[in-house]
């Protein structure tokens, strides 16, 4: 009898440090958060329906999205050999990482064989889910975000909270603050206009694009067939990074891929109206290995497994493989729009994360994670590439460790319930049982329910009065006309 | 035609007035009820909180006593959906009972293709498309449509109405402050409408956003939606 081995989890900044419930509490209690989280996941939430609700064949599109991811999924090896043989034909550099200290330790040697001792970047999950800005800086380097919300987090010593709008849970005030702070060249008399903070933030990083040795990328897309890349922007940043220095390192995770550069005809489209609400995006980078005399002479490419091919072992939970980060289903969660990203302890906050999450670090790491859903199915309605949230949920919510006194009490109640005889003389006992205190509710409040029950049922009654059983059951009326 | 009633185990414990409800209302349009009295519960709350086993049994049991009648009907969006959804995946042979299980309005508008169910009911009514109905069962406008053709009510719209209320079954006990920041905004929009009645396809959101209404002391009463549909305005 031969055992199928099991592919390692992953690790990084993907482990959650607080349980959801403990790390939402505070959050659900700022003010300014959630005035930000609201007017920004609204703002965004509308846009994207305005824009979605054009297209013609969008649930087309939807289903083509989903069956190519599903395609990739189903012959990933082999597409990544041949992306590689591809890529390096072009005149890249591929290179493998089991996890993401691996990953780090690549890019740190590469930089390293680059001479750089400070790195520009382009937005990227792969690179924030991996750490890597720690790992160079324990390497002597710098890595300076360029993307306008990741510099302002960086330079907030924060982390992001969002997946598309990692600063979401500050507004321009706040942002204005961090610039005055921290960014040595702010003009002083810097006001909270937008316009103004961008070009603050251009003016800085407009020197780090010029002298940068390096630049790390992440990808949203990589093309088997061709070895091609692909980065969709919206500030100019990313291309002032892919174009400018002598060497990039892209961190790709291995389910980024797609067979063929036509099927980036339905990525380009699904992508910018689910994340920002565009048509389009400003800027959609598109590069193959080395092009002499034209953009970096050195080009990595780092495929990042880090948990991914033990997602790939779930037949149910794969699909969270489909993915493309257009953080679509952040904004209509209204479990995410009220504690923000930073409850769910991972850069992959909202209802992917709480699916993505727990299956790349395993499900013990992140156990708290499938609960923060109320399942109630937004994020499966709006996901581009049909991810069906809700159900991947429940999937890993059998795989979870359940406290004691809850089994036993869902194992007691299921005993129960099963048999119709013992369910008809538990609805009965409890009627019964209560029937005096209902009654006296009734009298002295004018209806049948609790103001007060004891754990686990005050974590109810903190907010809500409970019912009482009824005084006379249905079935005992039915019986009895 | 003969139709079998799935009460729910919420509703048979603490909202009996509901399958009363349902019953006259399906009485008064010619029907026969039935009430097969060894059903006992969907399992719902077992399959969606990580015991999938636990609830195999119910669901068992579900096949066993509702396989022999044309049409189930169910006063439940969340029930009805863990029927029709879930259950053809955790029973080999339950695909078909699956498919012959309605929530109420679907009875109603698309099996018997009613509207005016003859009822009079003189409030302020606000309604909330709770979630499962919404997006799983897609009952759209259905409720609604029933609604709108009893004598004397003032319908009045949510606002966000497709927001989830922050019930979601064992969430609210798992995660408490989000569930009671969740229901908060819920409050306060129905508090908005001026609406004397809130109404629902689900006795288990309703029991969610009228403890948050009642903890408040609003005045505002919740009933399921089948609750009004009864009412003939002789008595309430």
């Amino acid at each position: 009898m031969s055992q199928r081995a099991t592919p390692p989890h992953g690790g990084g900044r993907i482990i959650a440090p607080l349980p959801f419930p403990t790390a939402a509490r505070p959050e659900v209690a700022d003010p300014q958060l959630r005035a930000n989280l609201r007017r920004a996941t609204r703002t965004i939430r509308g846009k994207r329906q305005r824009v979605v609700e054009e297209v013609p064949d969008w649930a087309a599109l939807r289903d083509a999205g989903a069956a190519i991811k599903a395609d990739v999924q189903r012959r990933l090896p082999e597409l990544l050999e041949r992306f590689e043989a591809a890529a390096t034909a072009a005149g890249a550099h591929v290179h493998w990482a089991r996890d993401a200290a691996e990953a780090c330790r690549i890019v740190v040697e590469l930089s390293h064989a680059a001479g750089a001792t400070e790195v520009v970047k382009v937005k990227s999950m792969a690179t924030q889910e991996i750490e890597l800005n720690e790992a160079l800086a324990e390497a002597g380097i710098t890595a300076y975000e360029t993307d306008l919300a990741e510099l302002i987090v960086q330079l907030g010593d924060d982390t992001p909270s969002h997946i598309l709008v990692p600063a979401i849970h500050y507004n321009r005030t706040q942002i204005r603050e961090i610039f005055r702070r921290r960014m040595a060249d702010a003009p002083p008399e810097l006001s909270d206009e937008p316009r103004d903070l961008a070009e603050a933030a251009r003016m800085h990083l407009r020197r780090r694009f010029l002298s940068a040795k390096v630049a790390v990328s992440g990808a949203n897309f990589a093309v088997a067939d061709t070895g091609t890349l692909v980065v969709v922007e919206s500030e100019g940043n990313g291309r002032m990074c892919l174009t400018l220095p002598q060497t990039l390192i892209s961190v790709v995770g291995i389910e980024k891929l797609v067979p063929s550069f036509a099927d980036l005809e339905v990525f380009l489209q699904l992508l910018p109206r689910s994340s920002t609400g565009e048509r389009m995006n400003p800027y959609t980078s598109v590069w193959t290995g080395v092009t002499p005399g034209d953009g970096p002479q050195e080009v990595h490419i780092v495929l990042v497994d880090n948990g991914r091919s033990a997602v790939l072992a779930d037949p149910v939970g794969r699909q969270a493989l489909s993915c493309i980060r257009c953080s679509a289903c952040l904004n209509v969660c209204p479990v995410y729009e009220r504690a923000g990203g930073h409850a769910y302890g991972s850069v992959y906050p909202g209802p992917i994360g709480a699916i993505l999450s727990p299956q790349l670090t395993g499900v013990e790491a992140n156990a708290s994670l499938p609960y923060a859903s109320t399942l109630c199915g937004a994020c499966y309605d709006v996901c581009p590439v049909k991810i069906n949230i809700p159900e991947v949920l429940i999937h890993l919510r059998q795989q979870a460790p359940h406290p004691v006194a809850e089994r036993a009490a869902m194992r007691s109640l299921s005993w129960i319930m099963r048999n119709p005889r013992r369910y008809a003389a538990a609805l009965r006992a409890a009627r019964l049982g209560t029937g005096p205190l209902g009654a006296s509710r009734q009298r002295r409040t004018g209806a049948r329910t609790l103001r007060w029950l004891p754990w686990p049922g005050s974590a109810w009654t903190q907010s809500r009065d409970a019912p009482l059983p009824a005084p006379q059951t249905f079935r005992e009326w039915w019986e009895k006309r | 035609m003969r139709i079998a009633l799935f009460i729910t185990c919420v509703n048979d414990i603490a909202y009996p007035q509901t399958g009363i409800a349902v019953t006259r209302i399906l009485e008064r349009l010619g029907h026969t009820v039935d009430f097969p009295t060894a059903q006992t519960c969907c399992g719902q709350m077992h399959a969606n909180t990580g015991y999938r086993a636990e609830a195999l049994p119910m669901v068992h049991n579900y096949v066993e006593v509702f396989d022999r009648y044309d049409a189930i009907v169910t006063p439940s969006g969340s029930c009805t959906a863990m029927v029709r959804d879930q259950y053809p995946h955790l029973h080999p042979a339950a695909a078909s009972v699956a498919a012959r299980t309605y929530e109420l309005s679907e009875l109603l508008v698309d099996v018997l293709g009613v509207t005016d169910v003859g009822a009079e009911f003189a409030e302020r009514v606000t309604y909330h498309p709770t979630c499962h109905g919404l997006r799983m069962l897609r009952l759209g406008d259905k409720p609604l449509a029933l609604l709108r053709q009893v004598r004397g009510i003032q319908l009045v719209e949510l606002g966000d109405p497709e927001e989830c209320c922050g019930f979601g079954g064992t969430f609210a006990l798992k995660n408490p402050d989000v569930s009671t920041a969740m229901l908060t905004d819920k409050c306060r929009r129905v508090l908005d409408t001026g609406a004397s009645v809130l109404a629902a396809a689900d006795n288990s959101c309703l029991a969610h956003i009228g403890g948050g209404l009642g903890r408040g002391r609003s005045g505002v009463r919740v009933m399921h939606y089948a609750e009004i549909l009864a009412s003939t305005g002789a008595s309430a």
